[in-house]
C-alpha cells in the first residue's frame, strides 16, 4: 500500500496544475494511464480565452464581457457564479503560464497574441500558431518536474474506495509490473479528461475512454448534463482528427457542393465562428439536404484557407497544413479541406461544485471529466484549456483548505474490500466468456454515432438505449486474451468497456427524457430551448439494475437571464 | 473490409517478465487499404487477432508521440506512417533502440526521461516577474520554434549512434530542450549552468552523423540545438577570460 496526502488521477493540464499547487506543502501522487506528455491536452490546438485585451481590436474587453459570451455560448445552462469566477481567473492564469516559459505567439509589441474565436465578441484567444496545447502542457509538465512531483506513469486507476461518504483513496494497475497497488490518499483528485471515444467518429485520443467519470459514478457519485455531447464543426475527412476553430478564426470559409458560404444561412452575422453547436448543425444539415461533397469516407463540406495565403498559413496554422498533407495528401494552400463535425468535447461529467468538491468528502474532479458547469449546453473554443488550468489550480486550493481545515485520517479497510472487488473482476474478465471486448465496444460506439449524434429523436434515442441494454448484457460474456496483469491493454481496455457503458447510458437516457433543445442537444420533435421546463441540471446516479436513475438541479442564475441565442 | 492488398505485419515480440521465450518474430496477415496507418492496423491485430501484443498508443494524429517505433528499418511514429508508402508487402516492426524493451513494442522510457530532467527543462528567471506577460519579441520567439515543436517521442534518441555505443550520453531531445530555454529571451540561467552538459556525455558527445534529424517526424533538428549549445560555450569561455 502506498500513502500520500493527495493522490491526483491524470497527468493533463489539470492534473498537472493541480500537483504544482500542492506540492510544496503536501506530499502528492500523481497516477496517469500514459506518460503526462502523451495526455490529451497536448491535441488542443486554437487557444486560450483570457480577456487581456491585446488584440488592438479587443481594447475594451474585459472578464465580464469573456462571462457573458460564455453564458450566452452555453445556452444558460453554465452556473453563472462559475463561468464568472473562471473568466476572473483567466487573465491570472494565462500571465502565470507564461511566466512559467510558455512560448505564445506574440503580437508585434511583444504582447501574447490574441486571435477571434467562435461566440467570442472579441479577439481574446491567446495562442501558440496551432499547438497551444502542446505549448501548455509541456510547460506544466516543466514545472512540474521543477518541483519534484511524484509521477506514477502507465499506471491505471481502476476504483475508488468511497466508505460511507468518505473517499480513502484508489486502487491502481501498474501496467510495466502487473501489480495492483491500493493507495491511501486523504484527498483524492480526478482529472481524467472526457468520454470522446464511447463515440465511433471522435477527435479524441484513444484513451479518452471516461473511465474516471465511470469510476467515481460506480462509487456512487452522480453525473452531470451528460446529454451535451460537443460535436466539432471540422475534423478531417477519414481520420477525424482535429482542424482547429482557428482555421476559421483566422478568416477560413466553409463551402457546400455548391459553392455558397451556407453560414450565412444559419448565423448571417458570426458567420464561420458562430458556436460549434450552431456551425456542427449548419454543416449538417447541408449534408443531409444533399450540398455535401461525396468521398469514398463519407459526405464532407469545404474549409477553405487558400485565400490566406501561404505565408499566414505556414506561420499560424503549420500543423493543420501538416496533418492535411500527412493524413489526406491534401495541402490546404492550394486545396480546400475536406471535413466532417464529430465528436470533440464532454460538456458533462462528475457533478461537482466551482469549489470541484462531490458529495463524497475528500472526493475532487476538476477540467472535462467534471461537470461544474461552465460549459452549459455547449463550450466555446478556447475555454476548455482555460478551465484546465483554472479549476486545477482551484482544486489544488480547495484541497489544501480541506487538509488545513481538519485531521484526516483515511482508513485502510475500505481499500482492502476494493481491492478484493477489482480483484474479483479482474479474475471473471480472465477467466470466463466468448466475447472479444472490442467487439462489444464497436457496438457500443456506432450504437452512439448513429443514434445520439449532433439530431435527436426519441425514437433513435430509444433504440441507442436497447442496443446499450444488450451491450451491458453481453458484456458479462467479455473475456481477454491473456491473464497477465502486466503490459495487458486488452485487459484495461476490457475493464474500461464497463465504464464507457455507463457513460453512453447517462448520455442517452438524459437525451431521451430532456424534451427541448439547447446547445449541443438538440432534439427534432421539440425544437425550441424550454427554459420554463428544463433550464436544469441533469444529474444521474447508478441505480439498481445498473439504470441510471435522473434528477435534475437548478441552474445558478446572478446577472444574466436567459435571452434568444442568435449570432 | 472489401479492396486493398494483403500485407505481412512481422512484429518483433518480446516480454521481459517471460525472457526465457527470448525475442521471436510474429507474423500478421492484414488487408489493407489506401490511407491506412501502421497504427491503425496494429489495433486491428491487437483487438481482432491477438488480444496480447502491446504496443503505445494515443493521439492517432502525431501529436502525442506515444506510438514511436521502428518501422522497417527506421524511427517513425505509427500513426504517420502510411502502410501503403512502402513497395515491399512485408512491414517490419521493432521496438525503439537503445532502451531495454517491457513487452514487444514498449520499451523502458526511464533513461530518456532521466535525460530530460537533467537538464533542468524549464524557465530559469532572476528578475521578478512583471505583473503582465514577460515582453518578447516575434523574432525571439521564432528562434526557438522548432524546438518547441518537439514531442519528445524518443525517435532520435532511438536512431543517435552515440547513444548506442555509450547509454551515458545526454541524447538529441534533452540537448534540444535545453538550447529551447537557452536560446530564450525570457531565461536566465546562469552560464555555468550549461557547464553540466559541457563534456563527453553532453553536447561534445555528439558525432554529428544528423540521424536524428532524419528520425525526427516533426522537423526538428536536434544538431542545431547541440551545434548552438557547443558555441554558447565557447563563447562563454572566452567570456570568463
Amino acid at each position: 500500500m502506498l500513502e500520500y496526502d493527495v493522490v491526483i488521477v491524470g497527468g493533463g493540464l489539470t492534473g498537472l496544475r493541480a500537483a504544482v499547487g500542492l506540492c510544496e506543502h503536501y506530499s502528492v501522487g500523481l497516477i496517469s494511464k500514459v506518460h503526462p506528455i502523451r495526455s490529451h491536452s497536448i491535441a488542443a490546438q486554437g487557444g486560450i480565452n483570457a480577456s487581456l485585451a491585446n488584440n488592438p481590436d479587443s481594447k475594451d474587453d474585459n472578464p465580464e464581457k469573456h462571462t457573458f459570451d460564455t453564458i450566452k455560448g452555453s445556452d444558460y445552462l453554465a452556473d453563472q457564479d462559475a463561468a464568472e469566477l473562471m473568466c476572473k481567473e483567466a487573465p491570472g492564469v494565462v500571465f502565470e503560464m507564461e511566466h512559467w516559459g510558455c512560448p505564445f505567439s506574440r503580437f508585434p509589441d511583444g504582447t501574447i497574441a490574441q486571435r477571434p474565436f467562435g461566440g467570442a465578441g472579441y479577439p481574446r484567444t491567446c495562442y501558440s500558431a496551432d499547438l497551444t496545447g502542446h505549448v501548455l502542457l509541456n510547460t506544466l509538465y516543466e514545472q512540474a518536474v521543477g518541483c519534484g512531483v511524484r509521477i506514477f506513469y502507465e499506471y491505471v486507476a481502476l476504483a475508488l474506495a468511497v466508505d460511507e461518504g468518505v473517499c480513502h483513496g484508489i486502487v491502481v494497475l501498474d501496467q510495466t509490473n502487473g501489480k495492483l497497488i491500493p493507495i491511501r490518499a486523504k484527498a483524492t483528485l480526478f482529472a481524467t479528461g472526457g468520454y470522446g471515444r464511447v463515440y465511433f467518429h471522435s477527435t479524441n485520443a484513444l484513451i479518452n475512454t471516461g473511465s474516471g467519470i465511470g469510476i467515481a459514478y460506480a462509487a456512487g457519485i452522480a453525473m452531470k448534463d451528460m446529454e451535451f455531447v460537443q460535436f466539432h464543426p471540422t475534423s478531417l475527412l477519414g481520420t477525424n482528427i482535429l482542424i482547429t476553430e482557428g482555421a476559421r478564426g483566422e478568416g477560413g470559409y466553409l463551402f457546400n457542393n455548391k459553392g455558397e458560404r451556407f453560414m450565412e444561412r444559419y448565423a448571417p452575422k458570426a458567420m464561420e465562428l458562430a458556436p460549434r453547436d450552431i456551425v456542427a448543425r449548419s454543416i449538417k444539415t447541408e449534408m443531409e439536404e444533399g450540398r455535401g461533397f461525396e468521398h469514398e469516407f463519407g459526405t464532407y463540406i469545404q474549409l477553405d484557407l487558400r485565400h490566406l495565403g501561404e505565408q499566414k498559413i505556414a506561420e499560424r496554422l503549420p500543423g493543420i497544413r501538416r496533418f492535411c498533407i500527412d493524413f489526406i495528401n491534401v495541402d490546404p494552400v492550394y486545396e480546400p479541406i475536406p471535413i466532417m463535425p464529430c465528436q470533440h468535447y464532454s460538456m458533462g461529467g462528475i457533478d461537482v461544485n466551482m469549489r470541484c468538491e462531490s458529495a463524497v468528502k475528500g472526493f475532487y474532479a476538476a477540467g472535462e471529466c467534471s461537470c461544474v458547469s461552465v460549459h452549459g449546453a455547449n463550450r466555446l473554443g478556447g475555454n476548455s484549456l482555460l478551465e484546465t488550468i483554472v479549476f486545477g489550480k482551484l482544486a489544488s486550493r480547495s484541497i489544501r483548505e480541506y487538509l488545513e481545515a481538519s485531521e484526516i485520517r483515511p482508513d485502510e479497510k475500505p481499500l482492502m474490500r476494493t481491492e478484493a472487488q477489482v480483484e474479483q473482476k479482474i479474475r471473471r474478465l480472465t477467466f470466463d466468456g466468448n466475447e472479444k471486448p472490442f467487439q462489444v465496444l464497436d457496438e457500443l460506439r456506432k450504437a452512439m454515432d448513429d443514434d445520439v449524434g449532433i439530431f435527436r429523436t426519441p425514437g433513435e434515442l430509444t433504440r441507442a438505449l436497447a442496443k446499450i441494454v444488450e451491450v451491458r448484457e453481453r458484456y458479462r460474456r467479455v473475456r481477454v486474451s491473456s491473464p497477465a496483469l502486466h503490459m495487458n491493454y486488452e485487459l484495461i481496455a476490457a475493464m474500461e468497456l464497463e465504464q464507457m457503458i455507463d457513460v453512453a447510458h447517462a448520455i442517452t437516457h438524459g437525451a431521451l427524457l430532456r424534451e427541448e433543445s439547447r446547445g449541443s442537444h438538440f432534439r427534432r420533435d421539440f425544437k425550441d430551448r424550454n427554459d420554463a421546463a428544463w433550464l436544469k441540471h441533469t444529474l444521474a446516479t447508478k441505480g439498481p439494475d445498473n439504470e441510471p436513475v435522473i434528477s435534475y438541479k437548478d441552474v445558478v442564475i446572478t446577472r444574466y437571464q436567459p435571452m434568444a441565442r442568435t449570432y | 473490409m472489401n479492396g486493398g492488398e494483403i500485407y505481412t505485419f512481422k512484429i518483433l515480440r518480446y516480454d521481459a517478465q517471460c525472457p526465457d521465450k527470448g525475442p521471436y518474430f510474429d507474423y500478421y496477415k492484414i488487408r489493407v487499404i489506401t490511407g491506412l496507418t501502421v497504427l491503425t492496423v496494429l489495433l486491428r491485430i491487437r483487438d481482432e487477432l491477438d488480444g496480447t501484443l502491446a504496443f503505445r498508443s494515443s493521439c492517432r494524429s502525431a501529436t502525442c508521440g506515444s506510438c514511436a517505433m521502428v518501422i522497417n528499418g527506421l524511427p517513425n511514429l505509427a500513426c504517420r506512417t502510411q502502410v501503403g508508402s512502402f513497395e515491399d508487402k512485408t512491414i517490419i516492426l521493432e521496438p525503439l533502440p537503445n532502451m531495454e524493451v517491457i513487452k514487444d513494442l514498449v520499451v523502458d522510457m526511464t533513461p530518456f526521461w532521466n535525460m530530460y530532467e537533467k537538464v533542468e527543462p524549464f524557465l530559469i528567471r532572476k528578475s521578478p516577474n512583471p505583473e503582465k506577460e514577460i515582453f518578447q519579441s516575434e523574432q525571439d520567439r521564432k528562434k526557438m520554434d522548432q524546438f518547441v515543436n518537439c514531442i519528445l517521442c524518443a525517435c532520435c534518441y532511438g536512431a543517435c549512434p552515440v547513444l548506442a555505443r555509450d547509454p551515458g550520453y545526454a541524447g538529441p531531445a534533452a540537448l534540444a530542450k535545453l538550447e529551447r530555454f537557452a536560446l530564450d529571451s525570457r531565461d536566465e540561467r546562469p552560464a555555468a549552468s550549461l557547464e553540466k552538459v559541457n563534456d563527453e556525455k553532453g553536447v561534445w558527445g555528439c558525432d554529428t552523423l544528423f540521424r536524428c534529424i532524419d528520425a525526427c517526424p516533426k522537423e526538428v533538428r536536434p544538431t542545431d540545438g547541440i551545434v548552438g549549445l557547443r558555441k554558447s560555450l565557447v563563447k562563454n569561455k572566452f567570456k570568463r577570460r
